[in-house]
């Protein structure tokens, strides 16, 4: 029951989010007053546990951070250590590395567009209701996962915690006719992925916006996966103009700090609110999509990616995650028809008393390792930025505004369960990655 | 192919007591005939309902929590019975064994028979190794899925020689 007065909600059970979260929402006369969300670990497990080990260790370990998105982790430490160390994977062998990426990005995408988060615009409380009720698009969903799963099979030897990545390069490269089959499955999600886009544009969007900095990669001329230059943009178009710093910057950028409307400690890019994923990386590299990505952005209404549009409505989110579906397989496509065997499966990183940092786009958004190395290659010191933690004061506002704006709808009062529906929605527009974190959902809602 | 028998081991061995089902699959390899499918899991549905398709029968070792807890305790379930206590309670992954075995019967992508053998664990905290109780459990539900196992092979193997209907 809405009255007047303080209440607080503490949601309970926080559905098709992965992993463990709990929302705390207070408010006073109708106002929103604090949204705080507990939604993630930072992996200070990992960091500690991977003090002591060697420097070619951390590919391995931090796969395990996230079942989702290993690819993301050993991308993100194998160009730490490669920069600490004074090497560069070019060629061939980082055209492989992105291939497997791309593997990632469209098994991690298609699980949330299709499993977690179409059921919210289907009025489907979760995937089973969606796979009884809409079962031809579960399993074209489903086709176009396990195209991503077959790439990782390939390249990175299983699918979960892929063991063929190392330091360097690969354990072992493939010919490129191992490659052909990929190609023709590539083909056909090609078109399921197409049907993806129109699928979920012809969705209903709440009217919403958002005014977060966006942080992504930006990688001249390519759509940014595995490689680029940290840039933030202005959340309403062009002012100020985009900035951008190294990667090894990134510290003295994005800290720790409070926020007013929550007593938890939350990331901050230069004091102010961001947002990583796929929302900014959509507005940073959008330009340089695929002319078939492109094409299908325009068609689901998020305007021309080629003029700089973006996409500032997070529940469209889920658009932009089909585009970017489209954009990996068709990347993959690419990178598949100009493959050439390297020579080695891997160049050789011989390890230095150094520090080193690398960033890559994990399907959720930018991942940050650094590593600082003893001169025998002991590791010293670890550190990693999650995407998820990242967007943390984001997701938390994007809850804030949710809930008001459905509070400030005269009419009709707003119930515990219509707000905690409203909350799940806004925290899963950006997909948080918390399967690391406990997996139990503790979610309550408290009103006074 | 009919007549697959996969066994799964779901967890992740860097979350204490959830490493349980993994470590379990470890204990097999060897002692199970070479045809048995053995694979681990993080119980990411996409990905089980890739390992059991065109499986005969899926063995599944997970662990689970129940309140009150009895860590250690030993639960062998069907998949209605996986089903039926669904979300939240029976599974520690996100969506849980639960929800994937209804997503699977929605598709009718589940195998003949799906045996569960789950453990109740006690610490699901970071960090590797089993609890105590989950330790001390370990060789009894490894012998449980080894018989699981051993039963599967028996009855495909009945079911080709007396001519029963191979399934698509």
């Amino acid at each position: 029951m809405s009255h007047r007065g303080t209440r607080v909600l503490r949601l309970d059970a926080l559905a098709r989010v992965e992993g463990e979260a709990a929302l705390h929402l207070r408010v006073q006369e109708e106002t929103v007053t604090e949204a705080r969300l507990r939604i993630y670990e930072p992996p200070r497990f990992f960091e500690a546990f991977l003090i002591g080990r060697a420097h070619t260790e951390p590919p391995d370990i931090t796969a395990r951070i996230c079942g989702i998105c290993p690819v993301a982790y050993q991308m993100s430490a194998c160009q730490a250590i490669e920069n600490a160390c004074g090497v560069t994977v070019e060629g061939p062998l980082a055209e492989l590395r992105r291939l497997l990426y791309c593997g990632e990005w469209i098994e991690s995408h298609t699980l949330h567009i299709y499993l977690l988060h179409a059921p919210d615009f289907l009025g489907r409380a979760d995937a089973v209701e969606l796979a009884r009720d809409h079962r031809a698009a579960v399993e074209r969903g489903l086709r176009i996962k396990q195209t991503g799963n077959a790439i990782l099979e390939q390249l990175g030897g299983r699918p979960i915690h892929p063991v063929n990545v190392r330091v360097g390069g690969f354990y072992r490269t493939p010919a490129p006719e191992e490659l052909r089959p990929l190609a023709e499955r590539l083909r056909q999600a090609r078109d399921d992925a197409l049907e993806t886009v129109r699928w979920v544009a012809a969705f209903d969007f709440p009217d919403a916006g958002s005014d977060h900095d966006l942080l992504a990669l930006r990688d001249p001329g390519r759509y940014a996966i595995d490689s680029g230059t940290p840039t933030v943009i202005a959340p309403h178009g062009r002012t100020p103009a985009p900035r951008e710093f190294p990667v090894s910057d990134l510290e003295q950028h994005v800290h720790e700090e409070q926020v007013p409307h929550s007593t938890a400690l939350t990331a901050a890019l230069d004091g102010r609110r961001y947002l990583t994923g796929p929302l900014a990386r959509y507005a940073v590299n959008g330009r340089w999509l695929h002319p078939v990505a492109a094409e299908a952005a325009r068609e689901a209404g998020l305007g021309d990616p080629a003029a700089g549009d973006i996409c500032a409505n997070p529940f469209r989110s889920i658009v932009v995650r089909a585009v970017e579906v489209v954009q990996a397989v068709e990347e993959a496509l690419r990178i598949i028809q100009d493959y050439e065997q390297p020579p080695r499966p891997a160049l050789d990183v011989i390890a230095r008393e150094a520090v080193g940092a690398g960033a890559t786009e994990a399907p959720r958004g930018l991942l940050y390792h650094r590593y600082a190395l003893a001169e025998n290659g002991t590791l010293t010191a670890a550190r990693i930025i999650p995407p998820t933690a990242q967007n943390q004061a984001a997701i938390e506002e994007d809850v804030r505004r949710a809930v008001q704006a459905r509070l400030d709808r005269l009419g009709t009062a707003a119930g515990d369960e219509e707000l905690t529906r409203l909350c799940e929605r806004a925290i899963r527009n950006h997909d948080p990655c918390i399967s690391c974190a406990a997996h139990f959902l503790d979610l309550t809602v408290e009103r006074g | 192919m009919t007549g697959r028998i996969v066994v799964i081991g779901v967890g992740n061995p860097l979350r204490g007591d959830d490493g349980v089902g993994p470590a379990v699959v470890e204990a097999l390899r060897g002692r199970v005939p070479d045809d048995i499918a053995l694979a681990v899991s993080d119980g990411e549905p996409g990905r089980m309902l890739e390992l059991w398709r065109g499986a005969d029968i899926a063995v599944v070792v997970e662990a689970l929590l129940l309140h009150p807890a009895r860590p250690g305790e030993l639960h062998t379930l069907t998949a209605a019975e996986v089903a039926g206590r669904a979300r939240g309670t029976a599974s520690t992954h996100a969506l849980g064994l639960g929800e994937c075995l209804a997503l699977a019967e929605a598709l009718d992508l589940l195998p003949r028979k799906v045996i569960v053998h789950a453990v109740e664990v006690a610490d699901v905290e970071l960090g590797t190794g089993l609890s105590e109780p989950v330790r001390s459990a370990l060789p009894e539900l490894i012998e449980r899925t080894a018989t699981s196992v051993r039963r599967a092979g028996e009855e495909n193997h009945q079911r080709r020689t007396s001519g029963g209907a191979p399934l698509p």
